[in-house]
């Protein structure tokens, strides 16, 4: 299926892409086909710098369980880091 | 393969008078031939969809393809414009419709074509090739396992898609539809809803649901490929066109 459903975030940060490091303006998430993961759907991200050209991307295709388990890391990062700085 | 053909990246009129870029192959020959406007799926301008581009042209058609995500990342990668469509919320329908009318538009200007064109059209492109011949005067159109022509997008979702089943009676040409059984969109009650409202506008239609396959089973680099629906839908595409686009 295509699940068509986009989210959209305003990001702040850095990414690096084909022609090296950019800053990042936006991320799309987006549970969809895949362009290159061997499976049918998978969890989509897009961090991108549309100012800089469609080519200004970095982006990955991950199994619902392997997004599940980054979007966990990613909370128990974030809480083991000293109070105050994240 | 029947006809000797090329293969070329050329400039189209599409949409308020915009140069976008398309792929265009033809047989060799002097024709006369019935033309293919070729509607690629969300991922993209790819090298899939110009194999299949192609294949139309080996079969005997003139076949083009516009980059229907060309204004938003010219020269970019396939992926990446088709990135840069999506987050943007995709191709509006009165765009792909301007485009599709210009790549007929040229087709039809051909000296080696038949006057005729029709398209075909995957995944969205499948929505987006029903739209089309609801939309402008064509001569046949093949919708594969196009989602929203029947129900309602998710609420979130910000691409623009809306529902076009209440349209049907505004089809110009017949429509041969391709689905998979196991797909949920279009679900199986979705395709006899389509079909109903068809019937019901006595239009000219032919639907065929593929047991076993699910979405995109025409699409032979990914897991969800099924030959044999995806060689008996060639087929099915072959006689199709054979009857109301060739010579």
């Amino acid at each position: 299926m295509c699940t068509y459903l986009t989210e959209k975030v305003a990001v702040e940060g850095s990414g690096k892409g084909p022609a090296g490091w950019f800053g990042l303006t936006e991320a799309t998430v987006y549970f969809d086909h895949p362009q290159h993961a061997r499976a049918e759907h998978t969890l989509n991200i897009d961090f991108r710098n549309p100012g800089q050209g469609a080519s200004a991307r970095v982006a990955v295709e991950l199994t619902a369980e392997s997004a599940r388990a980054l979007a966990a890391a990613i909370s128990s990062a974030l809480a083991a880091a000293a109070p105050g700085l994240a | 393969m029947k006809e000797p053909m090329m293969a070329e990246t050329i400039s189209i009129t599409g949409h308020g008078g915009d140069q976008i870029e398309a792929y265009l192959a033809r047989p060799l020959g002097p024709g006369p031939y019935g033309g293919v406007v070729v509607i690629h799926h969300m991922p993209g301008y790819d090298e899939g969809s110009k194999e299949i581009t192609r294949k139309f042209a080996t079969h005997g058609y003139l076949a083009i393809m516009p980059n229907l995500h060309y204004r938003e990342a010219p020269g970019a990668s396939p992926d990446d414009a088709a990135a840069a469509a999506r987050a943007q919320g995709g191709v509006p329908d009165d765009r792909l419709v301007g485009d599709v009318g210009g790549a007929a538009a040229y087709l039809r200007a051909m000296p080696a074509g038949n006057g005729k064109a029709g398209t075909i059209g995957y995944c969205s492109g499948g929505r987006q090739s029903f739209l089309a011949a609801i939309s402008l005067p064509l001569d046949a159109a093949v919708d594969c396992y196009g989602a929203f022509v029947v129900g309602t997008p998710p609420e979130r979702m910000p691409l623009k898609a809306g529902p076009l089943v209440d349209r049907a009676g505004d089809l110009s040409c017949p429509l041969l539809g391709l689905f998979g059984a196991d797909d949920s969109y279009p679900s199986a009650d979705q395709v006899a809803e389509l079909d109903r409202a068809l019937t019901a506008a006595g239009k000219e239609h032919e639907f065929h649901s593929y047991e076993g396959a699910g979405h995109a089973f025409f699409n032979v680099d990914r897991p969800s490929y099924r030959a044999e629906a995806a060689v008996d839908g060639w087929r099915k595409i072959w006689d199709f066109y054979g009857r109301y686009l060739a010579g």
